[in-house]
């Protein structure tokens, strides 16, 4: 029981809005000084994960190019084409990407990420569908379209995946599952994620444009009292 | 080999961003915390870019040793929890110049975007075992530039600049995902997954298939939102649950072990802890909730798709 107590210290951690990567590595060495590890092995253990996890961080050699095409205006032309287009609007844009990401996803292409895909190409034709069709926004929906921006990427990525026979969550349910016992086949479990893959469209689909609806109500009615106010004048 | 090596150089390249920041920072006598700033990238630079330095040319004895590696964490994190690492103005272009610009070089500017996605797929799509998704993604990123770098006619310095702006405006996040990796790599030595599988097995009912069912797709996502991970859930959670509670009552393993594992991301939708999903994008997108800013629209969907995940495995996997 009282190994637990790391993920004690996160929850608390958490709670207090203490410093997440503080609270993180003080967590590590008090559940491995708990557990009898001696200090040096728990700062092993973590030097050679952090190690072995730079992958996760690769994201870093893709700023120089974006960086220079946003310095150039890409975030711009991107909102600006999108403006043109009066049928698009906020959740019709998420929802289109998620069925991009999601199919992507399952036939094993690698098309999306945060930094590659939202932040250039997909926040900005969001926020420039907000701003042609309501206007200047307030900020709590600007951060709404942010949230909802950085969400699609990973709906569709998850439960995308999986339909990929060679995905590292197939390979990682049929090497499992071989250790309890059950031997199964690549492509069945491949299968058996379609379902889920399916699903998640329609659901995503339904959050985004749940906000359409959300945003053209309050703004459009702005829109009606303020013409309503000039009438009368 | 040349796929170990090239995924180095990678690295090492990573790190030389760092070390930008590390030169710009000490050269701006105004900066907020100069020298914590400078140590905390020059630290980051030195495990990203020497940690392994040898695999470059094949030689995996000439490396930095994982234990001292750990200590720098320790002083990274020290350096973080006092708020001393911070960023000063950056020389970024202004609001009509972008606007300009935009007109000027029109949808020409997309052409490289979308040469990063699509040559990053193709070379993976292709050569995954040569070289894999993250030399592809490498290779990808430095055509890209180049073709930026001839439509906007931008300078290196330029580059550089806005290269360094947008890993300090990330910031110490940038570190967090694979903090958190190593957080779960002590866990599994501690040992603390079987005693959570343990726990949950104390008061699920044997015989009863619903009740196994959400204990298995709900055991998923908690330990899951606990380790950042469901692949690390995963084995734990199928071994002291899926199996005794869900197969060994008949369910079909390669359905409930699926819908298992993507319970799992229902989990993964909800935590901080799965920071390069969910707080990273934070910085990325700047926003300005930094930890639940993205995940607090994700949970309706996260809770509707654990659901879902329940009735499917219940009709479906029996």
């Amino acid at each position: 029981m009282i190994k637990l107590i790391g993920i004690l210290i996160i929850i608390i951690g958490f709670i207090l809005k203490l410093d997440t990567i503080a609270v993180v590595v003080f967590a590590g060495i008090i559940t491995g000084l708990v557990a009898g590890m001696s200090f040096n092995e728990i700062m092993k253990t973590l030097g050679s994960a952090f190690v072995t996890n730079r992958y996760m961080s690769i994201f870093i050699i893709t700023l120089p190019v974006i960086g220079l095409l946003e310095r150039y205006g890409l975030r711009e032309r991107a909102a600006y084409l999108i403006s043109k287009i009066k049928s698009a609007t906020v959740g019709r844009l998420t929802s289109l990407y998620l069925i991009i990401r999601t199919l992507s996803a399952m036939f094993g292409l690698r098309i999306g990420g945060h930094v590659q895909f939202i932040r250039p190409l997909i926040l900005p034709m969001a926020q420039g569908a907000g701003e042609s069709r309501y206007g200047e926004m307030q900020d709590s929906d600007k951060e709404a379209i942010k949230g909802l921006a950085g969400a699609v990427e990973n709906y569709g990525n998850f439960f995308g995946q999986n339909f990929f026979v060679a995905s590292g969550g197939v390979l990682l349910v049929v090497g499992v599952m071989k250790e309890l016992g059950y031997k199964i086949e690549a492509i069945d479990a491949a299968k058996a994620a379609l379902p889920i893959a399916l699903i998640i469209m329609v659901v995503g689909t339904l959050q985004f444009l749940y906000y359409d609806k959300k945003f053209d109500m309050k703004y459009n009615a702005k829109m009606r009292i303020k013409n309503d106010i000039t009438k009368n004048v | 080999m040349l796929k170990d090596a090239l995924t180095e150089l990678l690295y090492v390249f990573c790190g030389i961003i760092a070390f930008y920041s590390v030169y710009v920072t000490l050269k701006d006598k105004n900066h907020p915390s100069r020298i914590p700033t400078a140590i905390f990238w020059g630290i980051l630079g030195v495990i990203f870019s020497f940690s392994r330095i040898g695999m470059l040319w094949g030689n995996k004895n000439i490396k930095i040793d994982d234990t001292v590696v750990g200590y720098l964490l320790v002083l990274l994190a020290i350096l973080s929890a006092l708020k001393l690492v911070k960023y000063n103005k950056f020389n970024e272009s202004s609001k009509e110049f972008k606007a300009e610009m935009a007109d000027k070089i029109g949808n020409k500017i997309f052409i490289p975007a979308l040469a990063l996605a699509i040559i990053a797929f193709i070379v993976a799509q292709y050569w995954t075992k040569q070289l894999g998704s993250l030399v592809a993604l490498g290779i990808a990123a430095l055509v890209a530039l180049i073709m930026a770098m001839i439509i906007t006619k931008g300078s290196t310095k330029e580059v550089a600049e806005d290269s360094r702006r947008l890993l300090e405006l990330v910031g110490p996040v940038s570190m967090l995902p694979q903090i958190l990796a190593a957080l779960g790599s002590v866990f599994t030595a501690a040992g603390v997954g079987t005693v959570i599988a343990d726990g949950i097995k104390g008061f699920v009912p044997q015989g009863n298939i619903l009740i196994g069912v959400i204990a298995y797709c709900v055991g998923m996502a908690l330990f899951t939102m606990i380790m950042g991970n469901a692949f690390a859930a995963f084995a734990v959670i199928t071994a002291g649950i899926g199996v005794p509670f869900v197969i060994a009552q008949g369910a079909n393993p390669v359905i409930a072990s699926m819908l298992g594992l993507t319970a799992g991301y229902c989990g993964t939708l909800m935590t901080p802890m799965a920071a390069n999903f969910n707080i990273v994008p934070t910085a990325i997108l700047e926003i300005k909730d930094k930890k639940y800013g993205v995940i607090k629209y994700q949970v309706p969907v996260a809770l509707t798709m654990l659901v879902i995940h329940i009735i499917l495995m219940y009709v479906w996997a029996f």
